[in-house]
């Protein structure tokens, strides 16, 4: 009933992904998601790791993960929608000048 | 049994192969929703009930249901959706995806998981009443600090969230 190889190893997948979808895309909400998918992915290893080596604390750890990466949903879409009020794009090819 | 285990990591990783090679961030979007449910579904096959629970209800219910508000607030244009995202293909940032990718496998196949072990044995949860009144239990003893402390990080994210949707007075 050994799960964990197969686990991490999804976790490692999910998070190549992640990454690869942070460097490839230009839409600003994709590159979001794809931040989102490499939390998840570390969730999954938090998880998997806290039950081969019978321990419950990595499981409050992901509580705590979840909880930061709401937070961090809350104020990052509130940001684009910021920048979109302001440029009228999320498209960061448009996006690569600082100044207004 | 093995085959849920099988099946729902086969279909997170194909789910979230989508969300990063769509076009349309709404199609992204429920797909990343996908990812999030077959992740919970992982959580229970490790015997992790409560977080999967709390992924289904906190990430696929609140922040999932968040991205696709701004999705659809935003409105964009269909010239601006990400048509050209694809041509010409971006070899290196692939080869860096998949050169990650075979290192954390590498270390994960063949690391020999040693570590503290814990005393949590699947005996001793049941005998102290249960998975949920473990991680309870926890939560508010050992790891006090980190949740108080996580209740002051919600407030600032409130209040920053309040700001940045301001108009500009």
């Amino acid at each position: 009933m050994d799960y964990s190889k197969v686990m991490l190893i999804t976790s490692a997948a999910i998070f190549a992904i992640g990454f690869a979808g942070v460097l490839l895309r230009r839409n600003a909400l994709i590159i979001f998601m794809s931040i989102e998918l490499m939390l998840n992915a570390v969730n999954l290893a938090l998880a998997s790791i806290s039950f081969s080596l019978n321990s419950l604390d990595g499981q409050v750890f992901v509580f705590f993960v979840m909880t930061v990466a709401a937070a961090e949903a809350a104020v990052g879409l509130g940001i684009i929608i910021a920048i979109y009020k302001n440029r009228k794009t999320i498209d960061l090819y448009d996006l690569r000048l600082l100044q207004g | 049994m093995d085959w849920f285990v099988y099946g729902f990591a086969g279909f997170s990783i194909a789910a979230a192969i989508m969300v990063i090679t769509r076009k349309n961030p709404i199609i992204s979007a429920l797909y990343l929703c996908l990812t999030l449910f077959s992740l919970a579904g992982l959580f229970v096959m490790l015997g992790a009930y409560f977080i999967a629970a709390v992924q289904v209800l906190v990430y696929a219910g609140a922040i999932m249901v968040l991205f696709v508000f701004v999705i659809m607030l935003l409105n964009l244009d269909p010239e601006k959706l990400d048509i050209k995202s694809f041509h010409p293909p971006k070899v290196l940032s692939v080869f860096s995806a998949f050169l990650l990718f075979g290192f954390l496998a590498f270390i994960f196949w063949n690391n020999k998981l040693t570590g503290i072990t814990g005393v949590d044995t699947q005996a001793l949860v049941d005998q102290n009443g249960g998975h949920l009144k473990v991680i309870s239990a926890k939560l508010f003893t050992t790891f006090l600090l980190p949740f108080e402390i996580t209740s002051i990080l919600l407030l600032v994210a409130i209040v920053g969230a309040v700001i940045m949707a301001k108009r500009r007075v």
